[in-house]
Order: structure tokens, then sequence, then C-alpha cells
């Protein structure tokens, strides 16, 4: 599904380079459920950016779901991010102006789907996120839960191969993040891959594997019996 | 190309800045409604200076004696120089290209015109055939004066519309072969006509000139020489020159002598006066482009502000899948939609106020009818697009180049 090989990643700051991932070899396989920790400065943004197209890598093989991801311009780039990517942030990137059922219908927007048609799927995802009848609420008018629901729900109308998360508990009190936790293992459960940046060790711990970075590389790979995904359930 | 969710969206974020949208637009409305103004005014202008050349075509000549104010061999200043028919012979024949030509003399007192029991004062004005022409007068009714009423001495008269309303009282009542009383000399009505000219000009009567020599001078004299020529405006002056000294010659008097005769080559000031409104249209245009420059600086400041503003939102649908064209025509589209809705309010305020001004404003000399035609209005609609675009440019460009990761990072 996701194939890294020798990923290098530095950044020009002022004269000098911050040299960021220094070789990251990686497998992960679809069906996954993946988390990456690892300390602020770690890398683990910026690998998140790289799987996610947002970001080029300097060195290295990404491959995503067989396509060789390097030296894409800006429009095809875009268009394998609609295809094959769902986005899960920690501070939800909603658009303030545009209502729950907008907000969760605007990839397919992207993808030329009728307004009414992508409406009518949008309201069947946020109907699976059990947040319905705010379908023509505003964001401001959520609460973290919901924003965060309304968020999944985006990412997941357009079917995508792998849904990446970057803290989504971030801002969420615990009862919260354990039902946005749920609603992960229930999409993975249908086959989506999906892979979360935490720094939150109950979130790392109810996922298959934990990838640990530190200073650019990935310091161990810790395997989750499943035993102890159910024992936290 | 239409697509109503880019609107939809467009006018979702105009609504939500309400007060800043409609001050960016008003700077454009302002520039383009002074633009109208000031074209329009000037339109106004050049249509009061159009109307004096009015009543005579624009390639005429007019050559009127007059009194020398010269000494010129031996003859004192202050002779009266006669035209005769020679005269006009002599200006048909002296050069080559004369196109129309007609000569007139004047009646000075006004006489009376009696038919049956209405009569009025009006002018009479004893002309060749192609006078009609050169005086681009539009018979209404009937015809012109022709070389037949001149050789046969007729006496029949070409009345203004004025004349038949006066002496005819009903407007459908047939002139044309009744008899009118002039002078005490019964003329028969040929012709109606119509004079673009001023009222003066619609109170006349013309009459073969031969014919008028006879019944009310009884010789020869004439006062003017016109005609008409479609060489241009150079040659037309080096046969006015030609003829003033063969006349000045025949004459004896000083060809420099301006008071001898009076010559007015029409043609020569009708041109000068066009260069003259073109370069104040030029004038007109760069001022009222600069305004309009000012105003989509305005835009293109307030677009940037925008894009910057809404970078985050750029940032999360550029993630989600927007091309860097959809972004690029999203705020294109909106800078678009700012100036030409608010271009199209000065536009149509614009032209609303010019029409207000001609219909109450009292008719002038110098300023007749202002109006911004349909052709200004195209070429300001299209400038006022072209405007948005540009003025939307700069902003989304710089759009176009937000990078998600940037902007969706966490403060």
């Amino acid at each position: 599904m996701i194939e890294l090989q020798g990923i290098h990643k530095s950044y020009d700051v002022g004269s000098n380079k911050l040299h960021v991932l220094k070789g990251i070899d990686l497998t992960i396989e679809e069906g996954e459920l993946v988390s990456i920790m690892g300390s602020s400065g770690s890398g683990k943004s910026t690998l998140l950016n790289i799987l996610g197209i947002l970001d080029t890598y300097d060195q290295g093989e990404y491959h995503l779901s067989g396509k060789h991801i390097k030296n894409l311009n800006e429009t095809k780039a875009a268009w394998y991010r609609n295809q094959m990517i769902g986005f899960v942030f920690q501070s939800f990137n909603l658009i303030p102006f545009k209502n729950a059922m907008e907000n969760v219908a605007l990839p397919l927007y992207y993808q030329k789907v009728s307004r009414k048609r992508r409406n009518k799927i949008a309201l069947e995802y946020l109907d699976r996120m059990g947040i319905k009848e705010w379908a023509e609420h505003t964001p401001n008018e959520l609460s973290g839960g919901q924003k965060q629901r309304v968020a999944i729900a985006r990412s997941m109308i357009s079917k995508p191969k792998v849904i990446l998360a970057d803290e989504p508990t971030g801002a969420l009190d615990s009862t919260t993040s354990f039902e946005v936790m749920n609603l992960f293992k229930e999409i993975n459960s249908e086959g989506i891959t999906i892979i979360i940046v935490t720094h939150e060790k109950d979130i790392s711990e109810r996922t298959n594997r934990v990838i640990h970075l530190k200073d650019g590389y990935i310091e161990n790979i810790t395997v989750n019996s499943p035993e102890m995904n159910i024992a936290n359930v | 190309m239409f697509d109503l969710d880019k609107w939809q969206e467009i006018f979702s974020t105009i609504r939500k800045n309400k007060l800043r949208t409609f001050l960016t637009g008003f700077s454009v409305a302002w520039g383009i409604f002074m633009l109208i103004i000031l074209l329009g005014s000037g339109y106004g202008l050049e249509n009061g200076v159009r109307e004096q050349f009015k009543g005579g075509a624009v390639n005429g000549v007019w050559i009127t004696s007059g009194m020398t104010s010269k000494a010129y061999k031996g003859l004192q200043p202050g002779r009266e120089v006669k035209f005769t028919n020679e005269d006009y012979d002599l200006v048909k024949g002296s050069v080559d290209g004369i196109d129309l030509i007609s000569s007139r003399f004047w009646i000075n007192q006004d006489n009376t015109f009696a038919y049956k029991n209405n009569f009025g004062n009006f002018t009479i004005s004893p002309v060749h055939p192609d006078y009609g022409k050169i005086k681009e007068l539009e018979v209404i009714e009937g015809r012109f004066v022709n070389n037949f009423d001149l050789e046969k001495y007729r006496k029949v008269i070409v009345i203004g519309e004025i004349i038949k309303e006066a002496l005819f009282k009903y407007p459908d009542t047939i002139a044309i072969g009744k008899y009118i009383n002039v002078a005490g000399v019964p003329f028969q009505v040929i012709g109606v006509f119509h004079d673009e000219g001023s009222e003066t000009e619609q109170r006349r009567a013309y009459v073969p000139i031969f014919t008028a020599q006879r019944v009310f001078s009884g010789d020869n004299r004439i006062n003017q020489v016109s005609f008409t020529t479609n060489l241009g405006v150079e040659k037309s002056n080096a046969m006015l020159e030609t003829i003033t000294r063969q006349l000045a010659a025949f004459h004896s008097f000083d060809p420099a002598d301006q008071r001898a005769i009076s010559a007015w080559n029409k043609a020569e000031e009708f041109e000068r006066t066009m260069k003259l409104f073109a370069a104040i249209r030029l004038f007109i245009w760069i001022i009222g482009i600069g305004t309009i420059i000012a105003g989509v600086v305005g835009v293109s400041n307030i677009m940037l502000i925008v894009v910057k503003e809404r970078t985050k939102e750029i940032g999360i649908r550029k993630a989600i899948g927007a091309s860097p064209r959809s972004v690029v025509s999203l705020i294109l589209q909106e800078s678009i939609l700012i100036t030409g809705f608010a271009g199209y309010i000065g536009l149509v305020a614009g032209v609303f106020l010019l029409e207000i001004v001609s219909k109450y404003m009292p008719p002038s000399d110098f300023f007749a009818n202002p109006q911004a035609d349909f052709q200004i209005a195209v070429s300001a609609t299209i400038l006022l697009v072209i405007s948005g675009a540009l003025a939307g440019l700069i902003p989304s460009l710089r759009a176009a180049r937000i990078k998600p990761i940037v902007a969706l990072r966490d403060e």
C-alpha cells in the first residue's frame, strides 16, 4: 500500500540545512491502522506531509498504491490527494462559512460531482457519523467532537485508499477522543488504511503498529497485540 | 463555464464582507461614472458645435461681397464690391473641381406673404438650383427650384416648414400648386423644405434667382456665391485663392484685402474643429482610464487582503484536491464580479445622469444632447472586465502559490 525507501528531507533554514528525515524505510499494508509517535522535531509531521503529497522529498522512493509519487506538478498532486488520500487535522480545518454537509461534500466538488448528488452522499456520511441532524449547522455551532466527526466524514467521502490523521484527538477531551478512536477503528475495519500521528500513548496503543520516530530516524516499531486492543475497548 | 457552486461561494464571501466589498466597488463605480460623465459631456460639447455646422454641406465654400478696406491702384478704400451674374460665371469658370454652385442675393427687408386670409413676414432668398444641396435642405414636399424655373423666369417658390404652417394652418393641407402672394406678386408653391439649422432658416422661401432679379431688383446683382468641392481641404483652399485673385482683378481690389470679399471655407473650419474634439476625447479617455486604474488598484489591494484572510481556507481546499487553476479562477472571478457589477452601477448612474441633463437642460449654442452612446458603453464594459481580471491577477496567482502545509500549520 505504502512503501517508503530511504526517504530524506531537509529544509533550508537561513544558510544552514536542517536535515529532518534521514532515511526512512517503511512499509504499510492495506487495511492497517498505524500510529506514528515521536517528540516534536522528530520529523513526524514532515513524514505525514510527504505521505499526504503535501510536501516533496529530496531522496528515496515513495510508492502509494503502486504509483510512484515523485516530481508531481501541483495539479497532479492535487488530483492524487483528492482520489487517494483523506485528511483529518487536529484543528479540524473546516471551512467556517460552509455548513457541515457542504464541508463534507467539498472533495466531491473537485471531482465534479453534481451539487445535489454530492450533498446526498454527504448526508449519508454524516448519518454514519451520527450527526445527520447537524448537517445544516456551520462549524462554529458544533462541538469539538462534532467538528472532528464532520472532518472524518469529509476525509471518507471520496473513498480514499488511506486516511492521514494529524493529532486528530489533540483538541478533544478524553471521552470524545475515545469516541473518535472508535470511529477510526470502525472505518479501519472496512479495510481503509489509517495512519495517525499522535503523541498520546493511549491513542497509539489502540493501533496495530506504532512507529516511533526520533531525530529523523525510525527508532523502533512496536506491534500491539490484538488482546491489548480488545482490553482497551 | 457557468459554475453555480463557484458563484455561490463567491457570493457567500461577498455577503460576509459587505462593507469592504461596497467600498471597493464604489471606487470602481466612481471611476466608470466619471468616465461616462466626461465622455458624455465631451459629446455634448461636440454635438453643440456640430449643431453650428448644420444647415449647409461641410465641404462648402462661401464667398460674399463686401467693402474694400485698402487703397488699390489709386482707388480709395470703402468702395462696395458689387457682384453680378458675371461673378457667378467667373467663379464657375475660373477653377476645376467645383461640384455644386449657386449664387444668392439679399433682399434685406422681410416681405409679406399671404394666402387667403393668412399672412406673415418672411425672408425671400433668390438662389440657383444647386443651393438646396449646398445648404443641405430637406425637401419634404414637392421639389426644389430647377433650371427650367430659372430659364423661364418662373414665379415659383419653395417655402420653409414654418411658412407653410403660418399660411396654410393645417399641416395636412396641400400647399403644392397653390399661389401665394409675396410682396404683391403671386408665386406658385412648388416645394416645402426642412432645414436642420436655426429657426430663422425655416422662415425662408427660395425662389429662382433670375425671377427674383426681374421682380424685386430689376438688375443682375448678387451678393454671394457658394460652391462645394470634394477635393479636400487643401485643394479647396487653393481653389479659393485662385478665385479670390480673379475676383480681385475683375473688381480692382487688393487680393490681400480681407474686407473686399469675405470667404469662408467651411471644410477647413470643420476639420480643425473635429481635430480639436478628437484631442478632447483622447484627453477624456486618459483621465477616465486614470480614474479607473485607481479603482483597479483598490480592488487589487482588497483582493490581496482577501487572499491573505482566506489562506487557511485555500490551504484546506488544496489539501482535499483543489488544483491551482481552480483557486486562480475562484479569486479571479470574484474580482471580475466586484469590478464588473460596481462598474455597471457606475455606468448606469452615469448614463442616467446624462439623460436627465440632456432632457432638462435649456438648449445652448455650445452644448447639446450629452450622451454616452452604445459604443462607449461597450468599450467601458470591456474595459471593466479587463480591469477586473487585472485587479484579480496578482492576488489569484498569490493564492495559487499558497502551500497547504504552510496554510494548515497549527498556530
